[in-house]
C-alpha cells in the first residue's frame, strides 16, 4: 500500500534509531498526546528501540478515553428513545458508563448501530424516514469537521430526521490546562498527525512560546513516529524550541482552510467536560443555533440518570500522563479488557489497552 | 487518534469519489477537498477525504531518510 | 400436490404433510445418499478404531458472503474440527433452525452448498433435524453439525504436545474469510474481489501425515484469529511461541481492509487455514508435502516453540523490535480512532 509500506520499511526504522542513540544525550520526557500515536508506539515496540535517556509518556488524545461518563450516560439514554436508531462509531460501543454501556442498551433491545462515517447515518436517515436517527458524534478536530459535512449534507437533502449529539472536543485548550496544571513536566511534544491536517501546525505555536516545550507534528507509522523523535532530540540537543512537521507529506502549517471553514460554520465553541481532567471552557464543539434542527440535545429530553465514577479508576491520572497503568491497583486484575473498568482500557487506543495487550513483559 | 488511510481516486462525480487502496475501493466523499482531483492520493477518515498527500513531501521525506540510513550504517 | 409455497411456514416444522413435503423436496433428493434415504432415527454403522467426534453450531450474518455461504462453512467447519485432531472426516449430521420467512430459494442454494462441500470434503451427511421457528427468533438459518471421523494408528495430535524447538507452521493467507464477511456488512461495505477462504483441509491433513507421522498439533485459526490460536496452543502446552511479523502471509486487499477499518490481520477469522506446531527435522518435508496441495499453497514457516514465559506469544516487528501477541478479547470492532 502507497504511503504506508514505505513508513514502515526496516532499514528506515533502524537508521533513525541510530542517529537518535547517536544524538540523544540529555535525560528527557516526551509525551505523545494522540491515541494513535500511543498504538504504533506499542504496536511496534518502539519504546524498546529508545535510548534509556528517552522517556515517552501517553496524554489524553483519545477522544473516546476523554468522553465523560455524564456524556456516555446521555448518549445510553437516547438510545432508549421509542424507535430511536443510535449510529456510532464502533469504538464507543464497550466503553462502560455509570450504569450500562451501548452494547449493553443494544442486548436490552436499543436499535444502536456501528458505522464507519456519518454519511453512512445519512443513509440510514433516508432510509427509515419515520425514525430518528441520532449520530454520536465524537472526535477531535479531524472528524469535527466531516460531521460539520454530514449536517450540510443532511440540509442540502431535506432530511428531517437526522440528528447529531455532539461530544466533539478541541486539542489546544486541553493541551493548555494540562500544562497549566504543572503536575507533568515535558520537553518535547509529539503533536497529532491527523489533528494537524485539519488545524495546521501553527495550533501548537503555543506550546513552544508559552511553555518552551518543542513540538514535532508526526505521522502514525513507526517511522515517522521515530523521526519525530529524532528531530525532538535534535532540537532538545541543540536548544531550540520549535513547531517543526515531520508529517511533510500530509500536513501543512495553515492546515486545511475548506475543513476549518465548514467547522466553524455548524460549530461554536463551548465548555466541554474531559473525563481526568474536568471541565474546559473553550475545549469542546456546540452545534450552532442556525442548524438546531439537527442537534440530539435541542431535539429529545433524555434523561441520564446519575453520574457515577468507578471507584479505583484512575484512567484520569493516567489520561494526564501522571500515573501509567502500571501504577493503577486495578489493572490486569478488576480491569482487564474483557471486563473493563474504564475507558483506557476498553478504548482500542487507550492507554491500559495498549499496555495489557502489547507490554506486559515482551522478553519472551 | 484519527485513523485515516492513503487512498488514490479513481473517478469523482460532484461531491463524491471512487477511491482505491490495495485492491478495496470504497465511495468517500470530497466535502473537505474540493480541490482533489482524479489519480490524487488523500487521506480518508471516517469516509472523507481531510486533506490531498503531497507526493513530493512523501519522496524527499523518503530520501532523507534513506540518506540517514545510509549514514548510520557507514558508522557501524 | 400441495401448492409449493414461496416461504419457509412454521408448518414447514411441525411433523405434519407439509414438513415431509420439505424435507423431500429439499434435502432428501438432494443430499441423496443411502443412509439418509432410509430416514430412519439414526444412523447406523460399523467402526474399527478411534473415533474423533465434534460439533459446532454456525450462526454467522450474513448467511451468503463472497466465497460462500453458511451452508459451505457448516460442512468444512466441522470437517476440519475432525481433520485437526488427525481424523478422517467420515459422517456429518446436519441439523438446521429455519427462520420462519425464509425463501425456499435460499434455503435449496444452501442446501445445494452443503451437497458440493461434503462431496468436495468426501464425507457423508448421514442424519439431519428440521426446525422452523417464529420471525424473530433466529437470524434467517442456524446449522449445527456433530462430525464422526477414525483417527489413524500411531496418530496423537493435540494442543498439549507442542516441545521447545518445534517450528510453527501456517498454512496460508490470514485474514479472508473476515473481511470477505465485513465487506458485506451494513455500514462498513467497500468492494473487494476478496473471498472467503472457507475450504475443507482433510486432505491437506492427510498429505502431512503421510511425510509425518509425528505431527504435534493442529488447529485451525477461526474466531479470534491466529494470535488467538497461537495464545491456545502456547497455554495448552505450556511453552512460550516466537513468530516473525513478515513472514506471516497477508493478502493486500486483507492489509488495506485492515488498515481502513482499524483492524489487525492477526485477529481475524479464518475458515481454511490451519496452524501446525511439528518437530523442527520434519518442518522442511512437512512444507513441501502442504505446497503440494492446493490449500497450501503459500504455507511457509511463522515461528517456533520456545522455553520460558510458559502461555506468552512474542512477535518481532518488522522493524526489528519485539511485541506480545495477545488473545482476542471480545469483537474486533473497526474503529475511527
Amino acid at each position: 500500500m502507497k504511503y504506508i509500506d514505505e513508513f514502515r520499511r526496516s532499514d528506515l526504522a533502524q537508521g533513525l534509531v541510530s542517529q537518535i542513540q547517536h544524538r540523544s544525550r540529555t535525560p528527557v520526557r516526551f509525551m505523545e498526546f494522540c491515541g494513535g500515536h500511543t498504538v504504533t508506539i506499542f504496536r511496534y515496540g518502539i519504546r524498546q528501540l529508545l535510548p534509556p535517556n528517552i522517556e515517552m509518556v501517553s496524554g489524553p488524545g483519545c477522544p473516546v478515553c476523554v468522553t465523560s461518563n455524564a456524556d456516555l450516560d446521555k448518549a445510553i439514554a437516547l438510545a432508549k428513545i421509542p424507535q430511536a436508531i443510535i449510529a456510532t462509531f464502533g469504538d464507543m460501543l464497550k466503553v462502560p458508563g455509570s450504569r450500562s454501556s451501548l452494547q449493553q442498551a443494544k442486548a436490552d433491545g436499543a436499535d444502536v448501530r456501528m458505522v464507519y462515517s456519518a454519511l453512512d447515518a445519512i443513509k440510514m436517515a433516508r432510509e427509515n424516514q419515520d425514525r430518528p436517527v441520532v449520530f454520536l458524534g465524537i472526535g477531535f478536530e479531524t472528524t469535527a469537521p466531516t460531521i460539520a459535512a454530514s449536517i450540510l449534507q443532511a440540509q442540502q437533502q431535506g432530511i428531517k430526521n437526522y440528528y447529531v449529539i455532539s461530544m466533539l472536543k478541541l486539542c489546544p485548550p486541553v493541551i493548555r490546562a494540562i500544562l497549566d496544571s504543572g503536575e507533568i513536566k515535558l520537553d518535547g511534544l509529539v503533536c497529532p498527525g491527523h489533528v494537524s491536517v485539519i488545524t495546521g501546525s501553527t495550533a501548537w505555536q503555543f506550546i513552544a512560546k508559552d511553555y518552551g516545550i518543542p513540538c514535532v507534528v508526526s505521522g502514525f507509522e513507526p517511522v515517522d513516529i521515530l523521526q519525530c523523535v529524532a528531530m525532538l532530540v535534535e532540537q532538545v540537543e541543540s536548544e531550540r524550541c520549535e513547531v517543526e512537521i515531520a508529517y511533510r507529506r500530509g500536513v501543512q502549517p495553515q492546515g486545511n482552510k475548506e475543513a476549518l471553514k465548514l467547522m466553524r460554520q455548524v460549530f461554536q465553541p463551548a465548555t466541554a467536560s474531559w473525563r481526568g481532567v474536568g471541565e474546559v471552557p473553550g475545549s469542546g464543539l456546540r452545534i450552532r443555533d442556525d442548524y438546531r434542527q439537527f442537534d440530539a440535545e435541542r431535539a429529545f429530553a433524555i434523561e441520564p440518570g446519575e453520574t457515577y465514577e468507578p471507584k479505583g479508576c484512575i484512567c484520569g491520572e493516567v489520561l494526564r500522563g501522571v500515573k501509567t497503568p502500571l501504577d493503577c491497583k486495578l489493572f490486569g486484575k478488576a480491569c482487564t479488557p474483557q471486563y473493563p473498568v474504564g475507558p483506557c482500557m476498553v478504548s482500542s487506543e487507550g492507554s491500559c489497552a495498549a499496555y495489557y495487550n502489547y507490554a506486559r513483559d515482551a522478553d519472551g | 487518534m484519527c485513523l485515516a488511510v492513503p487512498v488514490q481516486i479513481k473517478s469523482i462525480e460532484g461531491n463524491e469519489a471512487e477511491a482505491e487502496i490495495g485492491g478495496i475501493s470504497r465511495r468517500i466523499s470530497l466535502w473537505l477537498t474540493p480541490e482533489a482531483r482524479v489519480g490524487d492520493y488523500v487521506l480518508v477518515h471516517t469516509g472523507y477525504a481531510i486533506n490531498v498527500l503531497d507526493q513530493a513531501e512523501a519522496e524527499e521525506t523518503l530520501k532523507l531518510l534513506e540518506e540517514i540510513a545510509a549514514f548510520a550504517g557507514d558508522d557501524e | 400436490m400441495a401448492k409449493q409455497e414461496d416461504k419457509i411456514l412454521l408448518a414447514h416444522g411441525s411433523g405434519g404433510k407439509i414438513a415431509h413435503e420439505l424435507v423431500n423436496r429439499v434435502f432428501v433428493t438432494a443430499l441423496d445418499n443411502p443412509m439418509l434415504a432410509r430416514l430412519d432415527d439414526s444412523a447406523v454403522a460399523d467402526f474399527n478404531g478411534r473415533l474423533a467426534f465434534t460439533t459446532d453450531s454456525y450462526v454467522v450474518s450474513p448467511i451468503f458472503f463472497p466465497g460462500g455461504d453458511i451452508g459451505k462453512l457448516a460442512v468444512c467447519g466441522t470437517v476440519n474440527d475432525l481433520s485437526m485432531s488427525g481424523a478422517k472426516p467420515l459422517y456429518l449430521s446436519l441439523a438446521l433452525i429455519i427462520e420462519e420467512g425464509l425463501p425456499f430459494r435460499d434455503l435449496e442454494r444452501i442446501v445445494a452448498s452443503i451437497v458440493k462441500a461434503a462431496s468436495k470434503a468426501n464425507v457423508v451427511i448421514a442424519t439431519g433435524d428440521t426446525k422452523v421457528v417464529n420471525r424473530g427468533s433466529a437470524d434467517k438459518l442456524f446449522i449445527n453439525t456433530a462430525g464422526i471421523g477414525m483417527v489413524p494408528p500411531g496418530v496423537d495430535i493435540s494442543g498439549n504436545n507442542a516441545q521447545p524447538g518445534d517450528r510453527i507452521i501456517l498454512s496460508g493467507t490470514i485474514g479472508d474469510h473476515g473481511i470477505a464477511v465485513l465487506s458485506q456488512r451494513e455500514g462498513l461495505d467497500f468492494s473487494t474481489k476478496l473471498k472467503s477462504d472457507c475450504a475443507p483441509l482433510n486432505r491437506l491433513v492427510a498429505d502431512m501425515l503421510e511425510v509425518c507421522p509425528d505431527i504435534h498439533s493442529l488447529r485451525d485459526p477461526t474466531r479470534g484469529g491466529l494470535a488467538t490460536t497461537l495464545n491456545e496452543l502456547a497455554q495448552q502446552s505450556q511453552v512460550s511461541i516466537r513468530i516473525e511479523e513478515e513472514a506471516i502471509p497477508v493478502r493486500e486487499e486483507v492489509h488495506a481492509a485492515c488498515e481502513m477499518l482499524g483492524l489487525d490481520p492477526l485477529y481475524i477469522a479464518n475458515e481454511g487455514k490451519l496452524v501446525a506446531i511439528v518437530p523442527a527435522e520434519d518442518a522442511d518435508k512437512v512444507l513441501k508435502a502442504m505446497r503440494a496441495n492446493p490449500y497450501g499453497r503459500q504455507a511457509c514457516i511463522i515461528g517456533e516453540v520456545r522455553t520460558g514465559n510458559p502461555g506468552r506469544v512474542v512477535m518481532q516487528t518488522r522493524i526489528g523490535s519485539s511485541r506480545i501477541v495477545d488473545m482476542l478479547v471480545g469483537d474486533p470492532l473497526p474503529r475511527i480512532c
